[in-house]
């Protein structure tokens, strides 16, 4: 079972959809599939009741956070000033990311194959985090997706019940997101380092005022 | 009374008590434990139970599914910020004199999971605890001794006096605050009436690379 024979098998099947592979450089090789959203639900039943082999079970569902990167690299090039070819450095800014994806992975129980790994992404990771539901596909995707809709903050449209699944309804984060920033409950830490002793200094930084109005420490 | 008459009269078969000391044998030979675990340190307490290691001996075999039959909160397991006020509600709701063991590093103080979002660092943030087990998780040991440890806690226990414990002293609390979920956290974090940060000297922690001054 190669990638490469499925998105041929799709793209024969499912008229106008945008599929993409991504390569995954690893050993495993394990390369996944970019599924556009506004066909991802006819590519889903398309892989589940016609597609060779069909993909009959969803195993996972998980999210990924991908912030927004910027990085400028220095280039030089060559141009005509004045008359005269020089070579000129010039910054060339590129950016990466600022989206939420979700991944499924899917596999083949008559024809035992698979993993084929889909992924969907959102357009930004503010406002327009909407993606649709692939619940009344693969029934197993109902909680996981949930579950992302929890950590992650993506809102699956089509789901028979999206509501919170770990944290409680009050709650307004998305825990697992890059820029999360949880409340200030810090404790004692007898080693501190790294990501703790950034919270620590911050905690302690925070306290000091009140410390300096009286309260002996 | 004199403890060595208590004994010389005990060999000659007379048993000489006071109030106190039968009330306290009677409460420390049967607390019931409130049937409930929350993580994995439940598996241990359940293998407690059981006859290798026979908690039934003593006295402690009664494991109640109502809180208002309970003794004793055997609080085993991680507490999830969302679990916490279902665990304060419990303790609320057993009738006095009760009793907490803390069992295992997530009870404790969050254990493993201190620094998640979603863990309580502490069941003590929120309960007056008597017994702390440290261990991921204790062996049935562990809490075996964590259990005779609070017998021993329980006989020394004063019915008069300015020391007697709090259930005898009227205006002390036997209920403690419930925690309210909200937006970012529990709310409070903390009954600061029971809890107190620990006190420990911070001044330097981190203040250079090789953490010393």
């Amino acid at each position: 079972m190669n990638l490469e024979e499925i998105k041929i098998q799709i793209e024969a099947n499912v008229p106008g959809c945008f599929l993409e592979i991504l390569p995954n450089a690893s050993p495993s090789g394990q390369h996944s599939l970019i599924v556009d959203t506004e066909h991802a639900l006819t590519v889903a039943s398309f892989l589940r009741d016609g597609a060779n082999p069909r993909f009959d079970y969803c195993s996972n569902v998980t999210g990924v956070d991908w912030p927004l990167k910027e990085t400028s690299a220095k280039q030089k090039t060559k141009k005509i000033v004045d008359g005269v070819e020089k070579e000129v450095e010039e910054v060339v800014k590129t950016s990466t990311g600022n989206y939420l994806e979700v991944v499924y992975h899917l596999f083949s129980l008559e024809d035992r194959q698979g993993p084929v790994v889909l992924r969907m992404r959102t357009e930004d990771r503010a406002e327009r985090v909407h993606l649709p539901s692939l619940t009344p596909v693969w029934r197993s995707a109902e909680l996981q997706e949930r579950e992302v809709y929890d950590l992650f903050g993506i809102v699956f449209d089509g789901h028979p019940d999206l509501r919170r699944l770990l944290m409680w309804e009050e709650f307004t984060d998305h825990p697992m997101r890059k820029d999360y920033v949880d409340p200030d409950d810090y404790e004692y830490e007898p080693t501190p380092h790294d990501e703790i002793l950034k919270r620590t200094q911050a905690h302690y930084a925070a306290q000091e005022p009140r410390s300096e109005a009286g309260e002996a420490r | 009374m004199d403890e060595q008459l208590k004994s010389e009269l005990r060999r000659q078969g007379v048993v000489a008590t006071s109030l106190q000391e039968l009330y306290n044998w009677g409460r420390k030979s049967s607390i019931w434990p409130l049937n409930f675990g929350l993580a994995c340190c439940a598996i241990e307490m359940i293998a407690t139970t059981m006859a290798r290691y026979d908690l039934a001996r003593f006295g402690a075999e009664v494991f109640r599914p109502s809180p208002r039959q309970a003794d004793l909160m055997i609080v085993a397991g991680t507490v999830t910020k969302k679990m916490a006020p279902q665990v304060v509600r419990l303790y609320n709701q057993m009738a006095e004199p009760k009793y907490v063991i803390s069992m295992g590093a997530c009870a404790i103080s969050g254990g493993p999971f201190k620094q998640g979002y979603n863990v309580l660092k502490g069941i003590d943030r929120y309960i007056p605890v008597d017994v702390f087990i440290p261990g991921c998780p204790p062996r049935p040991e562990a809490l075996l001794d964590a259990f005779l440890m609070l017998q021993r806690k329980i006989d020394e226990q004063q019915l008069t006096g300015p020391e007697r414990p709090r259930h005898l002293q009227a205006e002390q609390p036997s209920e403690f605050i419930v925690p309210q979920y909200s937006e970012h956290d529990l709310i409070p974090t903390r009954n600061d009436t029971i809890w107190h940060a620990p006190l420990v000297n911070i001044s330097n922690a981190g203040a250079n690379e090789s953490g010393r001054d």
